[in-house]
C-alpha cells in the first residue's frame, strides 16, 4: 500500500477517527505553547523555586530522549555489526528516534526561560557543565538523524542527491552512534551534583551508567511496542523470531543493570532503604520488579515466543525506563525539597501534544516514504 | 586571597537592616507576599537576603530567639557555576559568584544543582533570570564590605580575608564554651566563603548541614575529563568493527559461492 502511493508519487495521509484526535490534541498543545512562550514559564506551569525542573524535562526531555534510543542501538547492531538479518527494523527504529530527538528539541526549547538566548552555549563555552555536554550531543545527534533520514527522502524528493547520501551513510552512522552513546550517560551525569538531595536509592557515583544501560535495553522494547502498532496499522508483521533475537540482547543488558545496581547500592551501605516501606522504597521496588526483573524473565521464557509476549516485555520495560526517569526527577527530589510537585494541566497538555504530534509524523513519513518495506523487498520496487 | 564574612549568629538581633541595605543597594522592589524577615522569610527573585526567625531551646533548656541571615554562601567551588553550560555563572579572584544574564539560557539546571537551593528564578515575568546575592561584587572589588554588612549596628559581622577570618572563628569558639564546636561553611561542600559560628547546633537553625565534604565540582570533573577520550575511542572501535563485520560478512558470502558453485 505503501509502495503504491510511491508510484503514483503523491503525497498520502489517511485521515482516521484516532488521527483527527491527536490533530485536536496537538492544536490545543499548540496554543498552549505559544501562551507559555508569550507569557513566560510561571503562567503555564506549576513549577517554583522549589520544582525549578518538572514534567517537560523529566517526561518530555529524560524520557524522550531514552526511549528514543533504540535508534543508536539498532544502528549498531545493522550498520557497524553487519547483522543484516536485524536490518527489517532499522528504518523504522531510526525514523521513531529522530522524530523522538526533535521532541526532545521541542521539549527542551520549552522549557528555558530565555528561549530566544537558547544559541548561547554554542558560544559561551560552559565545558565544565554537564549540561554542556548534553547540549552540543543532542544538537549534533539530531542534526546527524537529519542527514541520515536524507537517505531515505531522497529516494522520493531530490533524488540526484541520493548517491551522495548513501555514500555519506556509514561515516554518519558512526558518529552516529558516538554521540548517543555519550549524552544518554550525560543525561545521568547531570545528576551527579545532586549527591545530596537525590535520594540514595537512585543517586548514585554511576548513575551516568545506568543511564546509558537502561538507554540500550529500552531500544528493542521500544521496538517491539512500535512494531506491534506498526503491524496493527499497516498490516507490516517483523518476524517472531528476529524480534525475539532482540528481546534477549536486551535482556543481557538488563541482567547487567540489575547485577549492577545491586552491587552499587550494597557498596554504598543502602540497600536496605530499599526494603523500608517508604514512599521512596516503594516506587523503586516498582520499577525494579516491573521494569527489569519480570520483563528479564519474559525474555527466557517460552511467553516472549508470541506477539503478546513480546508486547507485555516493550511495554514494561518502556514503561519501567519511564517510571525510573520520573523517579529521578520527582520521587527522588521530593525529600530535599519539602514540598511535592504536581504538574500543571498545561503541563500534562503541552506533553500529551507533543507525543500526538509525534505519532502523526510518524504516520506521515512512514506512509510516503520506504520505511516499512524489507529491504530485500525494496530491490524489486 | 579571597574575600569572605564572617556571621555570629549570637549576636544577631533580628532588625533587619541588612534586608534593607540589600534591596536599596541592588534596587530590588519589595515583594508584599514575601517578609524578607519574620518566621516566614523566604528567599526569592526579589529577596537576596533574608533573616529568618528560628525560637529554640537554648543549653538550659530555656526558649530564646535565633536569627539567621541566609543568601548565597559564594561556596570556594561553585555548583552552580560548574553546572551553567553558559558561563553565566562565573566565580571570581575576590570571592564573589557572579551571574551575567545576557549569558543565560533559563534551563535553571544551576537551581538544581546549588546545594543550598540559593538561585531563584523571575516565574512571573515573561522572560525571568535567575537571581542571588552577588556579595557585592562591585564594592568588595574595591575592597569594601558587601551593603548589608556595612549596615548591621549588632556587629554581627566580619569582613576580610577569609583564611583570617576562619582562624579568629576557630579562636572564639575555642575560647568562648557556648559556642558550639562547629564553623559552618568551613568545610561544607569544599569550603565557603560566608562562615558562620552559633551557640545553636546548625540543624536547627535551618542549616543544610548534611551536605557533602567535598567540592561539588569534583563529582563531575572525572566525567567530563573522560568524555573526550571515551568519544574518540568509541569511534575508533566502532569504526573498526564495521570494516571487520563487513568484510567477515563478503568472505561469507564468497565461501557461500563458491560451495554452491
Ligand atoms: S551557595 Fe549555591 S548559588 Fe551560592 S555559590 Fe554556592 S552553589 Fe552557587
Ligand atoms: S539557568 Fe542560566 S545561569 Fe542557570 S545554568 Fe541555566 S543558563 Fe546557566
Amino acid at each position: 500500500m505503501a509502495s503504491h502511493a510511491q508510484e503514483a508519487q503523491k503525497w498520502s495521509f489517511r485521515i482516521t477517527p484516532i488521527r483527527v484526535l491527536l490533530m485536536l490534541l496537538s492544536l490545543v498543545a499548540i496554543g498552549v505553547i505559544v501562551f507559555r512562550l508569550v507569557t513566560g514559564l510561571g503562567t503555564v506551569t506549576n513549577l517554583s523555586d522549589e520544582w525549578p525542573w518538572g514534567l517537560w524535562i523529566g517526561f518530555d526531555v529524560l524520557c524522550g530522549v531514552a526511549l528514543a534510543g533504540g535508534g543508536y542501538g539498532t544502528a549498531l547492531i545493522v550498520h557497524v555489526l553487519h547483522r543484516d538479518y536485524f536490518a527489517p527494523i532499522a528504518r523504522s527504529a531510526m525514523l521513531t528516534s529522530l522524530i523522538g530527538y526533535l521532541l526532545v528539541m521541542a521539549g527542551l526549547f520549552l522549557d528555558i526561560g530565555q528561549w530566544f538566548n537558547f544559541w548561547r552555549p554554542f558560544v559561551s563555552w560552559g565545558h565544565s557543565s554537564v549540561l554542556f555536554e548534553v547540549f552540543w550531543c543532542v544538537s549534533c545527534y539530531t542534526t546527524v538523524q537529519i542527514l541520515e533520514f536524507g537517505e531515505i527522502a531522497t529516494e522520493r524528493v531530490g533524488k540526484k542527491f541520493h548517491n551522495i547520501f548513501k555514500k555519506a551513510l556509514p561515516v554518519l552512522m558512526i558518529v552516529g552512534i558516538i554521540f548517543p552513546t555519550l549524552h544518554q550517560s550525560s543525561l545521568g551525569g547531570l545528576y551527579l551534583l545532586m549527591v545530596d538531595k537525590l535520594y540514595p536509592l537512585w543517586w548514585s557515583p554511576i548513575i551516568f551508567l545506568f543511564f546509558l544501560i537502561s538507554s540500550f535495553f529500552v531500544g528493542p522494547a521500544m521496538i517491539c511496542v512500535e512494531t506491534t502498532l506498526a503491524g496493527k496499522a499497516y498490516d507490516h508483521w517483523i518476524p517472531i523470531p528476529i524480534l525475539r533475537k532482540l528481546v534477549r540482547i536486551s535482556a543481557y543488558a538488563m541482567i547487567l543493570y540489575l547485577i549492577l545496581k545491586i552491587v552499587d547500592l550494597t557498596n554504598r551501605g543502602v540497600l536496605g532503604l530499599a526494603f523500608s516501606g517508604t514512599f521512596e522504597a516503594n516506587w523503586f521496588l516498582i520499577e525494579m520488579i516491573f521494569g527489569v526483573i519480570i520483563p528479564i524473565i519474559i525474555a527466557f521464557s517460552g511467553f516472549s515466543n508470541s506477539r503478546s509476549g513480546l508486547l507485555t516485555f516493550g511495554l514494561l520495560v518502556s514503561l519501567g525506563v519511564v517510571l525510573n526517569r520520573m523517579n529521578v526527577v520527582i520521587t527522588g527530589m521530593i525529600r530535599s525539597t519539602g514540598v511535592s510537585y504536581i504538574p500543571s494541566a498545561g503541563e500534562f497538555i503541552v506533553s500529551a501534544g507533543l507525543v500526538a504530534m509525534g505519532v502523526l509524523a510518524y504516520c506521515f513519513v512512514v506512509e510516503n516514504f520506504r520505511i516499512l518495506e524489507h529491504e530485500d523487498h525494496g530491490h524489486a520496487a | 586571597m579571597s574575600k569572605g564574612v564572617l556571621v555570629d549568629l549570637t549576636k544577631c538581633v533580628g532588625c533587619g537592616s541588612c534586608t534593607v541595605a540589600c534591596k536599596l543597594y541592588n534596587g530590588n522592589e519589595w515583594d508584599d507576599t514575601t517578609p524578607t524577615m519574620g518566621p516566614d522569610a523566604k528567599l526569592n527573585g526579589k529577596n537576596w537576603t533574608v533573616v529568618q526567625f528560628h525560637e529554640v531551646k537554648d543549653s538550659n533548656n530555656q526558649p530564646v530567639w535565633r536569627f539567621v541571615k541566609q543568601q548565597c554562601l559564594h561556596c570556594k567551588e561553585p555548583a552552580c557555576a560548574s553546572a551553567c553550560f553558559a558561563k553565566a555563572f562565573q566565580k571570581t579572584e575576590a570571592g564573589p559568584v557572579i551571574y551575567y544574564p545576557h549569558l543565560c539560557v533559563g534551563c535553571r539546571y544551576c537551581m538544581v544543582a546549588c546545594p543550598f537551593n540559593i538561585p531563584k528564578y523571575e516565574w512571573e515575568k515573561a522572560f525571568p533570570l535567575v537571581t542571588k546575592c552577588m556579595m557585592c561584587s562591585g564594592k568588595v572589588e574595591k575592597g569594601e564590605a558587601p551593603a548589608c554588612v556595612s549596615v548591621c549596628p549588632a556587629d554581627v559581622f566580619k569582613y576580610g580575608d577569609r583564611d583570617a577570618l576562619l582562624q579568629e572563628a576557630k579562636d572564639i569558639i575555642a575560647k568562648d564554651s557556648k559556642y558550639v564546636k562547629h564553623i559552618f561553611g568551613e568545610e561544607e561542600v569544599g569550603g565557603t566563603e560566608w562562615i558562620y559560628i552559633s551557640d545553636i547546633p546548625f540543624e536547627q537553625l535551618g542549616f543544610k548541614t548534611n551536605v557533602t565534604k567535598r567540592a561539588m565540582p569534583s563529582y563531575t570533573e572525572a566525567y567530563m575529563h573522560a568524555t573526550p577520550f571515551v568519544g574518540i575511542t568509541w569511534g575508533v572501535i566502532l569504526t573498526g568493527l564495521y570494516h571487520y563485520t563487513k568484510r567477515r560478512n563478503q568472505i561469507s558470502k564468497e565461501n557461500n559461492k563458491n560451495f554452491k558453485a
